[in-house]
């Protein structure tokens, strides 16, 4: 007896065989991913480091994020502080279990309660690190992990997501790039959230509403420090 | 340096045959004007499409093979419409595509034909024409001429020559009217809601007169203006540029000269 | 889904009738066909974007079985299962018994026109779970019990004074003098309903818009971010997709999302595009703790290699229907199954026969604008032409047009016979015309005249007078 596997591969190669002399050998094919090119990228991300900077920013603006540069990471406290209080939201985060964000002074604010880990029901506000964040439509790359629960990216209805400049590249391509560098060609983590500004809909009469499901505000810190890593830039 | 006259086979169309002559002596002369020899080969009926349109691939071919052979010594064949145009420009190749002989002689006519407007801008390079037309028109896209032939710029450019004439453009000029050849009668109730949504933005520009490049969305058109009671005015747009207006326009009664402008 | 194909023209009656549909239709028309635009104006690269992603998908059809196997290999590397599935019937089932051994009784849902495709809710429900489909659009047709209108836009049809009546109908706990008259207000009570809804779910179920072999990933697209919450919450995420859906590596699908979003929505890019590869890993504090992909066949593989190829690289934008007049004019519950509009109309006879849906590539002008705006530039006119070949072939076509159409093309074949008697017959009815220019009524032409008048011909024909003028002209000389 045939498995349905073998009849759907069957019945594909069958099919296949009447149309399709694919002039692909199979080492090419192989070699499509062991070694994946990159096909046409808009000239729109072809810039300067900065000006990718200025590029993602002036993008997540236009999805409806909100922005915030500041030049070192020991400000972050103070900003998601200040942010919490003009937006009148209550003095309480839940914080990424990253080394980094966790190693900042968040004692210091005595008004902000922080506690740490995957999201929960009731948690509304979220402060996460990022992967990379892709200048060319501002979209924040951030992946699984210990140190990045993926709930915290979509339960809280405020997410704040604290980028470091040198995250910043200019396409896709290049966030690829980085991930095959982290993670090893061909390997990827659980889950990989490519967020484009605060969840939206249309479905009702074709009006955009802000926070169907997932947060319904995205607030972006951006951390100046220096310019790109060396060796996937756009420059 | 005097190029010799081409030699160009008129292709009627059917429906210019049977309801509106006129557009073809409008299209003839405009192509004589603009300095070619024109004939009009008995052998032709219709191009194929209600029988292409239909899955009737067998009479398609048949008809096909007859428009090769009935236009075969001509420089050049010109159709006053761009869904007929681009039926032998485009479709007939398609008809053969396992027939390398009968291929060649497809393609080989496709590199041949053109829509007329097209054709005098284009290969004629004509620029501008000697007519008067006192109106304000609108112009309605045709979608094969539109999108398989690329017919936009070029009737726009001929009509801005038109003494006394103004353009306003439609809103939706390049969405289909509802025609569709068969489908209005197919799907009577489909196509009068899509001519309705069209009728009314014609009337939403306040022109006189309604112009496109093909009679069977002319047709269309033209019917529902008159059956909500409309008095916009429909012709061919040939007949604008050949300074052919005596005659009464699409659907109107005898007599009524309101378009004579000359 | 239990069609409705075959009575299209009824349906479309309806439908012209509602003036909820036309109202949302008049909408639809200006909002995403202008969105849309807009989009492709900002992007120079747009239409040789287009050719890269029409190419990525050919060659992934071309090499269908080889990306197959490899997509597959990845996802068992990375701890996830594969269930491949030849038939609607072998998806549900496999579903269903993913979600009985894990004792699930509440499964969320992500949008997923492949769920719709193989009716996936009832046969879940008749086993005793509670389905909830959790994006906004599919929720609310959900509870209306109504299959979705649109690929992108499920409710599109529905005004908000009647989401509002099924919220008061369905959310009877809520206080019943709350405000619900603005979209927002609709809007937050689906998400603090659906909120519970997701916490509670044993598996969630999401589609794919594409496969990835280069890594054994599937990737979804969603504006809501209901799709992220449906699969990272419960312990079991399943993915339903048809094998068409796979494609080489990540440039590939970046290539091909740059133009989806745009043509969909005129969005540069959609809220969030998710890739997720197997279960969580050990060191995960959240996610699924099992990942199952189900490859679904339904007919695809025999759509390869045939002349409805092409159709494979569909990508669901739904930028056909946005730009169909006649899906403006009728809606999308008019095509009667899932899939309405252009793309509909092509693939809906593949997957339930032409008998059934021959109606669908019919009903079409050809004007060819949904294929001037397909990011794959698949040639949908010429693919419903086939359509029409195939039934005009196996006589499907109805019998008073294949006769009417014998006879003239009889005539049409012979020119002289033809010039001879339309000659005739055009003298006699410009004869009846003339004097008023036009018919309002006329025997056989009633599918015309029932709507429109019919504009009388001039007189004698083309051929006629360009005969006399020839034989005056020769006299003249
Ligand atoms: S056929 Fe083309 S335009 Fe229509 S949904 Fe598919 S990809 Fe989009």
């Amino acid at each position: 007896m045939t498995t349905a596997r073998e009849q759907i591969l069957g019945a594909v190669k069958q099919s296949l065989k009447k149309n399709n002399p694919s002039g692909d050998r199979p080492d090419e094919l192989a070699q499509r991913l062991s070694d994946p090119k990159a096909n046409l990228i808009p000239e729109r991300s072809r810039l300067p480091h900065p000006a990718q900077v200025d590029l993602m920013e002036s993008m997540l603006i236009e999805l409806s994020a909100t922005v915030k540069r500041i030049s070192s990471l020991d400000e972050v406290p103070d900003e998601v502080v200040t942010y919490l209080k003009t937006r009148n939201l209550p003095q309480e985060v839940r914080l990424a279990p990253s080394k980094e964000l966790q190693a900042l002074a968040w004692d210091d604010q005595s008004l902000l309660k922080v506690s740490c880990g995957p999201a929960r029901e009731p948690d509304q506000v979220s402060v996460t690190g990022a992967f990379a964040a892709v200048a060319e439509t501002g979209t924040l790359m951030l992946h699984s992990g210990p140190e990045g629960p993926t709930t915290l990216n979509f339960l809280p209805e405020n997410h704040i997501v604290v980028l470091r400049s040198s995250q910043v590249v200019g396409a896709y391509e290049e966030g690829w790039a980085r991930l095959r560098k982290a993670f090893g060609n061909g390997t990827m983590p659980r889950t990989l959230n490519m967020i484009s500004g605060p969840s939206r809909t249309g479905d009702i009469e074709q009006k955009i509403e802000l926070g169907a499901h997932g947060p319904r505000r995205l607030h972006v810190i951006i951390v100046e420090d220096g310019h790109a890593e060396t060796g996937d830039s756009a420059g | 340096m005097s190029k010799p006259e081409p030699r160009v086979g008129l292709f009627v169309t059917c429906l210019v045959d049977l309801f509106r002559p006129s557009v073809g002596f409008a299209a003839v002369k405009l192509l004589e004007a603009a300095g070619c020899r024109v004939e009009v080969p008995e052998l032709q009926t219709c191009c194929g499409q209600p029988a292409y349109n239909s899955g009737d691939k067998a009479d398609t071919r048949a008809i096909a093979l007859q428009v090769i052979e009935a236009f075969r010594d001509f420089d050049y064949v010109v159709a006053p419409s761009g869904s007929c145009a681009a039926m032998i420009k485009k479709h007939y190749p398609e008809l053969f595509e396992k027939e390398p002989e009968q291929l060649a002689k497809a393609e080989e006519l496709s590199a041949r034909t053109f829509e007329l407007i097209s054709f005098l801008t284009d290969v004629m390079q004509l620029s501008d024409v000697e007519a008067a037309f006192p109106q304000t028109v609108t112009y309605h896209d045709s979608c094969s001429g539109l999108r398989e032939l690329g017919v936009r710029d070029q009737p726009r450019k001929l009509l801005s020559s038109v003494n006394a004439l103004s353009l306003v453009e439609l809103s939706d000029a390049d969405i289909c009217c509802g025609f569709g050849g068969t489908f209005c009668v197919k799907y009577p109730d489909i196509s009068n809601i899509m001519v309705t949504s069209k009728t009314g933005s014609i009337e939403s520009t306040g022109a006189q007169t309604l112009l496109a490049g093909d009679l069977g969305c002319l047709m269309n058109m033209a019917g529902k203006l008159q059956r909500s009671g409309s008095d916009i005015q429909v012709r061919h747009v040939a007949e604008v540029l050949a300074d052919m207006t005596d005659t009464p326009a699409i659907g109107a009664a005898e007599g009524d000269t309101r378009n004579g402008g000359n | 889904m239990q069609s409705r194909s075959h009575s299209f023209k009824e349906n479309a009656r309806e439908a012209i009738a509602d003036p909820n549909i036309q109202a949302a239709m008049a909408k639809m028309k200006v909002g995403f066909t202008g969105k849309r635009l807009a989009a492709a104006a900002r992007l120079p690269e747009f239409e040789a974007l287009r050719d890269a992603a029409r190419d990525i998908k050919n060659h992934s059809l071309a090499n269908l079985d080889f990306y197959l196997e490899r997509y597959e290999a990845k996802v068992l590397e990375t701890g996830g299962q594969v269930h491949w599935a030849p038939t609607a019937a072998d998806a549900r089932k496999a579903i269903l018994d993913i979600c009985e051994r894990a004792g699930a009784k509440t499964v969320t849902k992500g949008k997923s026109m492949i769920s719709e495709e193989i009716a996936l809710n009832d046969h879940l429900e008749e086993a005793g779970m509670t389905v909830v489909e959790t994006d906004l659009g599919e929720y609310i047709i959900q509870l209306r019990k109504e299959p979705p209108s649109h690929i992108i836009a499920p409710a599109v049809h529905v005004s908000k004074e009647q989401v509002e009546a099924d919220f008061r109908a369905q959310h009877q706990h809520l206080p019943a003098e709350r405000s619900l008259s603005e979209p927002t207000d609709l809007v937050n009570e689906a998400r603090q309903i659906l909120r519970q809804r997701y916490l509670d779910a044993d598996v969630g179920i999401t589609g794919a818009n594409f496969l990835i072999a280069e890594t054994g990933t599937s990737i979804i697209v969603t504006n809501e971010g209901n799709g992220d919450l449906t699969q990272s919450l419960p312990k079991i995420h399943i993915v339903i997709a048809s094998i068409e859906k796979v494609v080489p590596n990540l440039e590939d699908a970046s290539t091909i999302l740059r133009v989806l979003a745009r043509s969909a929505t005129g969005q540069e890019f959609s809220a969030y595009t998710t890739l997720s590869t197997g279960p969580r890993r050990a060191e995960d504090p959240d996610g699924p703790e099992e990942y199952h992909v189900i490859l679904l066949d339904n007919g695809r593989s025999s759509m390869l290699g045939s002349e409805f190829q092409d159709m494979l690289r569909c990508i669901r934008c739904g930028a056909c229907m946005n730009h169909c007049p006649v899906y403006h004019a009728v809606g999308g519950h008019s095509y009667g199954w899932v899939y309405p509009g252009p793309m509909g109309a092509v693939l809906t006879p593949n997957l339930i026969g032409v008998e059934e849906a021959g109606h669908l590539p019919n009903a079409s002008t050809f004007c060819g604008r949904c294929e001037s705006v397909c990011p794959v530039r698949i040639p949908l006119p010429k693919m419903m032409r086939h359509w029409r070949e195939r039934e005009f072939e196996r006589h499907l076509t109805p019998k008073s047009v294949r006769h009417g159409l014998g006879v003239w093309a009889f005539m049409a074949r012979r020119p002289a016979l033809y010039h001879r008697l339309t000659g005739l017959g055009i003298r006699a009815l410009a004869a009846l015309g003339r004097r008023r220019g036009r018919f309002t009524s006329l025997p056989l032409a009633g599918g015309w005249t029932k709507y429109r008048d019919l504009p009388a011909p001039q007189g004698k024909t083309f051929q006629q007078l360009w005969a006399e003028k020839q034989k005056n002209g020769r006299a003249a000389k």
